[in-house]
């Protein structure tokens, strides 16, 4: 999927002198690689510096000029911030991978689930449904933030991860996301041929959709991943124990009691960063080629 | 979309039943055939409604009930108090519009560059250019950070003492800056945090929507002698309209809920107070002022429904603005 919008913009041409013109039409100017470069030297000087400061001592990283060269301590503050009690990022991490994690398998699970039915089924009311599910998206969590706390109360689920997690199993986006998808990958002839063999709705959907939404499925996941390896607002209202946060929560706790100790707080968010990192070396191609075919749709 | 086949029950043998068991089963699976198209795609898109009522209507109603009382961890009782919150907010608050302006201001000030800073940036992506690939990964790349991750990067870019922006200014030849102390500083400040991580994301989408538009229209515009910049002017824009309005209502929801980089730019336990005035206090970060440590449960409810009012509103007047703008060229 991503490789219809991954490619360069040729134009269309037959002729040699007309193609000839057309490329210097597109070709970029002197001013725009200039831009270009710059604007990449912003986009990832703080992940530079990151890193710097990350590996510096403390007072090297508190100096006047500013150091622009990484130094030899990054193990040392890493070890310093893995081993912070009132930060407990070990535990931070072990909570994120396990909540993030689970919501990602539930919203590609239960996105492609309710992406074909809305994409390829037919039911009494099902565009009235897709409008609510449209509507749950602009509505931000702020709004209900208050019961949905005294819920967690009563439910006991303060400070645990189930009262970051089940709210966030299945959102609209992801529905969207593999309806949009499921509608033009999903032949319907295959669908029929299926039924004729004598395949139940759930047969379709695990013989037939699921082999042909698997790319979707795949950006999906990684979208879900990143998204919820950051959320903040909501761990922060109920995961006030700072001995079971989420990384983020954890960040949160050496910002509020380390403030002055810049080298391990970029330790911490060096570790709180390098998951997604890898996820973006590895997968960036397909994350940039969601995040365009998602635009493109919309 | 729909097609008939999803109805069709499977066209069963056309000999009669050799036995009546066999014509029994038959008729059971056929029963289930049919059970099975009804009611199997509610059953599929069932997940969602279950956890949306949960988790998100029954704490909305709930928020209108809740801002009608003076409900409090505090109160053994709960009392209705009718408007009175609503009117305490609009008529005796300095604080709330204190962090309504601040978040208007903020929003302004980061969605403005941010959304034209992205056009630009996806316009020069849409050339053509050696290395595209690593262009757009490095420009995409600000996304994997988390915003307390932003947050904690760019305060100790801004710190007063040893921050690289004030290492610059010294450079210049300008005095140091405290960052967090002034209103229109720390406004910038946090704007920037907000844009560098958005900048590239919203590039990709125009970009996107760029690469939809019919290259034999600019051909034709750069044959009549139209230069790039009216190119991009009388073709790009109106053509990105839809995906304008698009990006600027996600900002709108976005900028006005803003948190974590304004409450993380400050250390320490009163971080949610936004500045030592309040000078970069958002409607949020009030809003949890006011739940958790002044424990007015009642007021909180009315300030998350200001808050939803307030975006559902400006989202539409944007929705308004972006079609005018772009209607007009």
């Amino acid at each position: 999927m991503t490789s219809t919008t991954l490619h360069p913009p040729v134009p269309r041409a037959k002729e040699p002198r007309i193609r000839h013109r057309a490329e210097r039409l597109w070709a970029a100017s002197p001013l725009t690689v200039v831009g270009l470069v710059l604007g990449v030297f912003l986009s990832l000087f703080p992940f530079y510096w990151m890193i710097v400061i990350a590996s510096r001592t403390n007072d090297a990283a508190n100096s006047w000029p500013p150091p622009f060269l990484p130094g030899g301590e990054l193990g040392e503050n890493i070890s310093r911030v893995l081993a912070n009690g009132d930060a407990s990022i070990v535990k931070g991490l072990m909570n994120s991978f396990l909540v993030a994690g689970t919501i990602t398998v539930a919203t590609v699970f239960f996105g492609s689930l309710a992406g074909f039915a809305f994409a390829k089924l037919r039911f009494r009311g099902k565009n009235a449904l897709l409008l609510i599910i449209l509507a749950s998206m602009m509505v931000p969590i702020q709004l209900g933030v208050l019961p949905l706390y005294i819920l967690m109360a009563k439910l006991e689920w303060l400070n645990t991860m189930p009262s970051v997690t089940v709210p966030f199993l299945i959102g609209g986006f992801g529905i969207f996301m593999m309806r949009q998808y499921a509608e033009q990958a999903v032949p319907n002839e295959l669908i029929e041929a299926a039924r004729v063999d004598g395949c139940s709705t759930w047969k379709v959907y695990w013989h037939v959709v699921v082999p042909a939404l698997r790319p979707a499925a795949a950006v999906l996941g990684l979208l879900t991943f990143m998204e919820q390896w950051n959320q903040f607002f909501w761990p922060f209202v109920v995961l006030a124990d700072p001995a079971n946060p989420t990384v983020q929560i954890s960040l949160r706790s050496l910002n509020t009691a380390y403030f002055a100790d810049n080298s391990q707080i970029f330790a911490g968010t060096l570790i709180a960063t390098l998951p997604l990192f890898i996820v973006f070396v590895l997968f960036g191609r397909q994350i940039i080629g969601g995040i365009m075919e998602g635009a493109v749709k919309s | 979309m729909s097609l008939p086949i999803d109805t069709a029950a499977p066209p069963g043998p056309s000999r009669p039943p050799a036995t009546p068991a066999a014509h029994r089963r038959r008729q059971t699976g056929r029963t289930l055939n049919r059970l099975d198209l009804r009611y199997t795609p509610y059953v599929f898109v069932l997940p969602f409604f279950v956890i949306f009522a949960i988790f998100g209507v029954y704490p909305i109603v709930y928020t209108f009930w809740i801002a009608l009382t003076d409900r409090s961890p505090l109160n053994a009782t709960i009392s209705f108090v009718g408007l009175d919150n609503f009117v305490e907010l609009l008529t005796n608050d300095p604080q709330f519009w204190n962090a309504v302006t601040n978040t208007f201001g903020m929003f302004v000030l980061s969605t403005v560059p941010q959304l034209l800073l992205a056009l630009l940036l996806a316009n020069a992506l849409n050339r053509r250019i050696r290395g595209q690939m690593f262009f757009r990964l490095a420009i995409a790349m600000p996304i994997i950070t988390s915003t307390a991750v932003v947050a904690l990067i760019f305060s100790m870019i801004y710190a007063r003492e040893f921050g690289l922006v004030n290492w610059l200014l010294d450079l210049v030849g300008i005095d140091p800056i405290d960052w967090r102390a002034g209103r229109f500083a720390s406004w910038f400040a946090i704007s920037t945090m907000v844009d560098w991580r958005w900048i590239g994301y919203n590039a990709l989408i125009y970009l996107a929507a760029m690469q939809s538009i019919n290259k034999d229209v600019y051909e034709a515009a750069a044959l009549d002698g139209a230069s790039r910049r009216r190119q991009f002017w009388s073709i790009t824009i109106p053509q990105l309209r839809p995906t304008i309005i698009f990006t600027l209502i996600i900002s709108t929801i976005g900028g006005l809920q803003l948190f974590t980089e304004p409450l993380m730019f400050t250390s320490g336990a009163g971080a949610i107070a936004g500045g030592s005035e309040g000078q970069f206090q958002t409607i949020t970060m009030y809003l949890l002022d006011v739940m958790n440590q002044r424990f007015r449960w009642g007021y909180a409810g009315a300030v998350a429904l200001m808050l939803f009012l307030l975006i559902a509103v400006f989202s539409f007047i944007n929705y308004l603005l972006a079609r005018r703008i772009s209607s007009d060229k």
